[in-house]
């Protein structure tokens, strides 16, 4: 009985989410189905209720898939998806060889100093992520603060703002977080008799950790890794700001589409397709979290 | 016995931090700096400070940002604490539904969000605004609410509630009564997260709004597009200081609050 009334409080959650989450991606469905035209909204066709039921099978006989046909033959849209899904993978490779030997740093620690260190993992987060970004900027532009630096040094200055690898740099900096704290997640509550077994039973402390601490903490690695993927690979700040003209992203060929092309069917059809991309890693996070709650 | 962190340990997260922080130490510094260059130290100065306190639009951005912000964190704690009670409790059959759909919109990329929620608006006719950037800020924050009350609620000893309800207290009583005070730093902290996000949020909010709902982010974007501005650096350090102190603040007090 008890059960059920817990059930009530789901309603106006589930009603918020079916109305602003669920419904309009059919509505962004239907529109990549649409045509472009000059008007505002700059769409056709759209359902004409005066006609009835007749105004329906217009409007579904309209929608054709005559703008993925478009974007198909424009090499441009598949050098995005291409390099889309190549960044976010080799962001989410750097990131685990970066962020694991944090998280394993971490757990290692005294439990007050393990605290305070998620805490400082966790406070950059907290502030603004555009602004974060910027700063990369400053640091990496040709009179930036990284060229100054590496001069006062006697080095030779690099120019990389605007490039691929500034972004991986962005991706990296602005995920590890997300990165860090599953891993963490997994390492802290990990079994300490589990490695003290293996060294009784004669294992160096480094096989210890290959073949105790790392497949226990894989888990972790997995969560971590589709928390990053999975948006990373629809960003748009990142690219946008940190990459040059030549990085395309689809996260930013949508937001190119929409307000400079003021193309909304290529917009959503673009929005279609990284989604389609999407779902296997989004049911996989799906799952792994479900089986985290159970 | 646990092993103390080894030197390479101590590499590896002191490495971690200076790099997460670096460019926040850099913004901070270069917002005193008098010099408009990057690269050139001018000398201590507040006169990004005071430049920033006379530029209306920014002012206005900043109004904006924080009533969205305000309202919609608002929306998404409740929402999202009605949802992880339903999560964590409920054994009905939509569960499954409702907690994809919760894990969906975390991980969903702000663009695809973005674009779905202008078309909702448009289909419905709604003008894009203040309401629709606040509804979809709701929308975007309302899982990450939902995450840190479950996490919460799960380990919440709910006998407590029952021996309420066994002394004759009607459910949504002891649950305001017992339970809430119990999940109420974690209710804040969701609020807060919902916050700073809606604070935050670029993408949606340039798809979801309309003239004269100019969020700070927006502005911001703006500026930073037409080059490096010493006055962002100065509205950055404000944002990162009034978070670091709400953070630090909350973390102190729960600090003292648990038994040594």
């Amino acid at each position: 009985m008890r059960r059920e009334r817990s059930a009530l409080a789901a309603i106006l959650p589930f009603l918020w989410l079916a109305v602003f989450f669920a419904f309009p991606f059919m509505l962004v469905a239907k529109l990549s189905l649409s045509d472009t035209v000059l008007a505002m909204p700059p769409y056709a066709p759209r359902i004409d209720w005066s006609q009835g039921l007749a105004g329906l099978g217009a409007f579904f006989g309209a929608l054709d898939g005559e703008t993925y046909a478009r974007l198909a033959q424009d090499r441009l849209y598949l050098d995005a998806y291409l390099s889309s899904l190549r960044l976010a993978g080799l962001g989410t490779i750097l990131l685990l060889l970066i962020g694991y030997p944090i998280a394993y740093g971490i757990s290692r620690c005294p439990p007050g100093a393990r605290q305070a260190l998620v805490m400082a993992v966790v406070l950059p987060f907290w502030t603004s992520f555009l602004i974060r970004i910027y700063a990369w900027i400053a640091i990496l532009k040709p009179a930036g603060v990284l060229n100054a630096g590496l001069h006062a040094l006697g080095l030779p200055g690099v120019d990389i703002l605007n490039t691929e690898t500034a972004v991986l740099l962005g991706l990296v900096y602005a995920y590890l977080p997300f990165m860090v704290l599953p891993l963490y997640a997994v390492l802290d509550r990990q079994d300490e008799s589990l490695i003290e077994a293996a060294q009784d039973l004669g294992a160096t402390p480094l096989s210890a950790f290959w073949r105790v601490t790392f497949p226990l903490s894989l888990p972790g690695a997995a969560a971590g890794a589709l928390l990053c993927f999975i948006p990373m690979a629809g960003e748009f700040v990142i690219p946008d700001l940190l990459g040059g003209s030549e990085t395309l992203m689809l996260g930013r060929v949508i937001w190119t589409e929409f307000f400079a092309n003021r193309d909304w069917p290529a917009a959503s059809a673009v929005a279609i397709v990284l989604l389609a991309t999407l779902t296997v890693p989004i049911l996989l996070f799906e799952r792994q979290q479900a089986r985290v709650l159970s | 016995m646990k092993r103390g962190p080894s030197a390479f340990n101590i590499a590896s997260v002191g490495l971690g931090l200076a790099f997460l922080y670096a460019p926040i130490v850099i913004l901070v510094a270069y917002s005193f700096n008098a010099s408009r260059l990057v690269t050139v130290w001018g000398g201590f100065s507040t006169r990004w400070y005071a430049a920033l306190f006379h530029d209306a639009q920014m002012l206005d951005a900043i109004w904006v940002t924080l009533r969205v912000g305000v309202l919609s964190a608002t929306f998404a704690t409740v929402l999202g604490t009605l949802a992880a009670v339903a999560l964590v409790r409920g054994g009905f059959r939509g569960r499954t539904v409702l907690a994809g759909g919760v894990y969906a919109t975390l991980v969903m990329p702000e663009v695809i969000l973005g674009l779905s929620l202008l078309l909702l608006f448009v289909a419905a006719g709604l003008p894009r605004g203040f309401w629709t950037v606040t509804l979809s800020h709701t929308t975007l924050t309302l899982a990450y609410a939902t995450v840190v009350v479950q996490a919460r609620l799960g380990s919440f000893d709910r006998s407590l509630e029952e021996a309420a309800q066994d002394l004759g207290c009607p459910p949504w009583k002891a649950f305001a009564l017992v339970t809430l005070p119990v999940i109420a730093p974690a209710v804040a902290a969701a609020w807060m997260l919902a916050f700073t996000l809606s604070l935050d949020d670029l993408v949606i909010a340039s798809f979801t709004s309309g003239p004269g709902a100019t969020t700070l982010p927006m502005r911001l974007y703006s500026q930073v597009r037409l080059g490096v501005d010493p006055k962002i650096n100065a509205v950055s350090t404000i944002l990162i200081g009034l978070v670091a102190t709400g953070v630090v603040a909350a973390y102190l007090i729960r600090q003292r609050r648990r038994p040594a």
